[in-house]
């Protein structure tokens, strides 16, 4: 069992849960990440290590409630415990000073750019962040962002807050401009975003490194349930990856993939959230 | 091969015993549901059928059996009714009975060496040694052992890392099993199905091993939250590596990735692991759909294919690019898989799988194949039939041809000798690697075996280090 040290709201939808696990703390790089199983009946799912600190002996999560296992986590309190806890798992993701990089993130992948765009800065990088959402109040993380990027660029589809249009429109006129232009691009977010930012980039050259989060089931090379075709190639996510030269990745195949589990997806969330209003509202 | 002369003419009273037949569920009840197909020997059953042991001189079943399991001696305290002796001295070869007398291949080892095979039915040893694993669990054990002496670490909770800590224990090691996964077994838990080793058997064994002092600690990755050396450094004296095989083969043939094919692991462990099939009460899926084809002619293909079944599928197929005889899989396996209706399509190898609209698989494309000159392996290597393609059409494709080791402990244990295909090189003998107390065995040095052999590694590995830790 795993006891929750602390857990806080950073949003609608977004927690922030740091969990007692100080042999995970210790072992920890940027980039990594953990399989975790909320209880006995739930699935196994991957979430990206977003902090780990081994004198506290703790690991941070944080995630935006999307699926039933979220949900479930989002719930928790201190004092309570997630069942199971594996990692860290992955390869670290190569941290170099290259000059600026750019560091992109729609949604629900900016808790998983954070830890990546932290470790870029601490190496001596100047970090453009680029953030989007749909509208402005699903922006998240954007204070802790701030606080470890040179400059922060944000866009909304609904033009709410910051430029209207999607990120990889501001990544291509930064891209445009010679005094703009990163040395490296780290992109984290929907599929469909990602697959935006590596053609946006690749007629320029600049590369670019996407962090995939695949269907896995034991995160440890076991049961090719993430491969994805890098290359050309078959790979396996949780130990090739999971982070990829996004110019590489087949986003296609990687979407459709992800469409695996959907009706199972939705049911289990559903019945979920109909037993939690069940238990609302009994005294 | 002639009887050796020194051995007893056959006693006609004992041979003319046929031999006992394990109680089964019915076929057609079976197939739709995930319990123990095979229903174990009742004590008669069991004494009967020790009776027609004819206690030879020099016993090839004995000889046959990777960890030398003591067969005649067994045999004959459970004809007199002597269970719990029996149950001691089979435990004292072997700390997982239970398991061994489902999952063993007996036809290739102990009941394949058995004289009376010759010329009746060879005594089903295996069942016995089933019934014996089973009634030392259902008896219980004694207060729990806590053992002083210095520390071993055993990284994979398979059939060799098992066998490896029950030994050490029982010598009095401090012995830490670590498990990557939620759950402790290895493949007897994710691999093998409910319906073939029920999980509670799994977790009682294991049960007694904590009785022997065994510390499992799960959600262990070694190689990522520890390393053979870091543990070493952390005051492990000897570690034992029993990772197995466990990254899944593809056959490399166009449409691989689409929905609804799998390796075997992944549908596997699905339903084993996680019991994907109760969801619902679980939160993992799995599809099956109308018509499952599995590829691949071993044990775990068949696992495949009878999962499939049970999940409800109409119509699972198994095709395997030899013939029958070449399966390697369990015989008794095959006939299960036979009587349930499991449909086999031999000589036949997939070339491409076909995708319908969407991105789901919608069959496997493939060719009839002949035998041609044994290969490598001395099997018959199957050769194509130009021409004769066909399609097996099915919304779930299982692919199960095998699988090698896992790198991560290679890969992150500097000094550690492998060998071109990624497994660890050991003295046979030992398990010895290339750094001093570090030993391996099983699936992760001899690639995909039975659990008897796993075990047999891990029985000489730490006879091996309780001399080097003797001596040391």
């Amino acid at each position: 069992m795993f006891p929750i040290r602390s857990a806080r709201s950073l949003g609608p939808g977004l927690t922030r849960l740091d969990i007692e696990a100080a042999d995970i703390a210790r072992a920890a790089l940027p980039g990594q990440f953990l399989m975790l199983r909320y209880d006995e009946r739930a699935e196994r799912i991957p979430l990206t290590i977003a902090d780990a600190d081994p004198a506290a002996g703790t690991v941070t999560i944080i995630f935006l409630s999307v699926g039933k296992t979220t949900q479930q986590l989002s719930q928790l309190r201190p004092g309570d415990a997630i069942r199971d806890i594996a990692g860290p798992l992955g390869r670290h993701m190569e941290i170099e000073r290259v000059g600026t990089v750019a560091c992109v993130g729609g949604g629900v992948g900016v808790p998983a750019l954070y830890p990546k765009a932290r470790a870029m800065k601490k190496a001596g990088n100047r970090v453009v962040s680029v953030l989007g959402a749909r509208t402005a109040e699903l922006l998240v993380l954007m204070d802790e962002m701030s606080a470890i990027s040179d400059e922060v660029r944000v866009t909304t589809d609904d033009g709410s807050r910051g430029r209207k249009g999607f990120v990889s429109d501001e990544l291509a006129d930064m891209l445009r401009d010679e005094t703009t232009r990163p040395d490296l691009v780290v992109a984290v977010g929907p599929i469909p975003m990602m697959a935006a930012v590596a053609e946006t980039t690749r007629p320029h050259g600049v590369k670019t490194l996407v962090s995939l989060n695949p269907i896995m089931v034991d995160g440890t090379g076991m049961c090719g349930g993430c491969r994805v075709t890098v290359g050309g190639k078959t790979k396996f996510a949780c130990v090739d990856g999971p982070v990829f030269d996004g110019h590489e990745v087949d986003f296609a195949e990687l979407a459709q993939r992800q469409k695996r589990f959907i009706p199972f997806e939705q049911r289990a969330k559903e019945e979920f959230g109909h037993a939690c209003k069940l238990n609302r509202a009994s005294p | 091969m002639p009887a050796s002369s020194t051995e007893r003419p056959p006693d006609g009273r004992r041979a003319s015993l046929p031999r006992q037949r394990m109680p089964e569920q019915e076929a057609s009840v079976r197939a739709g549901n995930f319990s123990e197909v095979a229903l174990g020997l009742s004590e008669e059953m069991a004494v009967t059928e020790a009776s027609r042991c004819l206690d030879c001189k020099r016993p090839k079943c004995v000889d046959n059996c990777p960890v030398a399991v003591d067969v005649p001696a067994f045999l004959s305290l459970v004809k007199t009714h002597r269970f719990d002796e029996a149950a001691s001295l089979v435990r004292a070869k072997n700390s997982l009975p239970a398991m061994c007398g489902r999952v063993c291949p007996q036809e290739n080892q102990c009941e394949g060496g058995c004289v009376l095979g010759k010329k009746h039915e060879p005594v089903a040893i295996g069942y016995i040694e089933r019934f014996l694993g089973d009634y030392a669990l259902k008896r219980g054990s004694a207060a729990a052992a806590t053992p002083d002496g210095p520390k071993v670490a055993i990284v994979g909770s398979g059939p060799a890392g098992l066998t490896a800590a029950g030994d050490l224990a029982q010598a009095g090691y401090r012995v830490t099993v670590f498990e990557a996964l939620h759950d402790a077994g290895g493949v007897l838990r994710y691999g093998i199905p409910n319906f073939r080793l029920p999980k509670d058997v799994l977790s009682a064994e294991l049960g007694y091993l904590g009785t022997l002092g065994v510390e499992i600690r799960v959600n262990a990755v070694i190689g990522r939250l520890f390393t053979v050396p870091s543990l070493m450094e952390s005051g492990y004296r000897a570690v034992f590596v029993g990772t197995g095989a466990g990254t899944p083969h593809f056959l490399g043939i166009p449409g691989e990735n689409l929905n609804g094919v799998y390796s075997a692991n992944e549908f596997l462990t699905r339903a084993n692991l996680m019991q994907a099939y109760r969801f619902g009460e679980v939160d993992t899926p799995i599809t099956a759909g109308r018509r499952v084809a599995v590829v691949g002619g071993g044990n775990v293909a068949m696992d495949a294919a009878r999962v499939g079944l049970r999940l409800g599928a109409e119509e699972v197929t198994i095709v395997y690019r030899r013939s029958r005889a070449e399966m390697p899989a369990r015989a008794e396996e095959v006939v299960h898989a036979e009587d349930e209706g499991i449909r086999f399509e031999m000589l036949t190898n997939p070339t491409r799988l076909l995708q319908g609209s969407d991105f789901w698989v919608t069959g496997l494309e493939c060719l009839r194949m002949e035998l041609g000159e044994p290969d490598a392996s001395g099997r018959r290597r199957p050769v194509p039939r130009p021409g004769s393609e066909f399609v097996v059409e099915a919304d779930t494709v299982v692919i199960a041809i095998g699988s090698s080791a896992n790198p991560l402990i290679q890969q992150t244990t500097p000094g550690l000798s492998v060998n071109d295909r990624g497994y660890i090189v050991t003295d046979p003998a030992t398990g010895l690697t290339s750094i001093p107390g570090v030993y391996a065995g099983g699936d992760v040095v001899t690639g995909s075996a039975t659990v008897i052999d796993a075990m047999g590694a891990g029985r000489r590995a730490s006879a091996a280090i309780q001399e080097y830790l003797g001596s040391s």
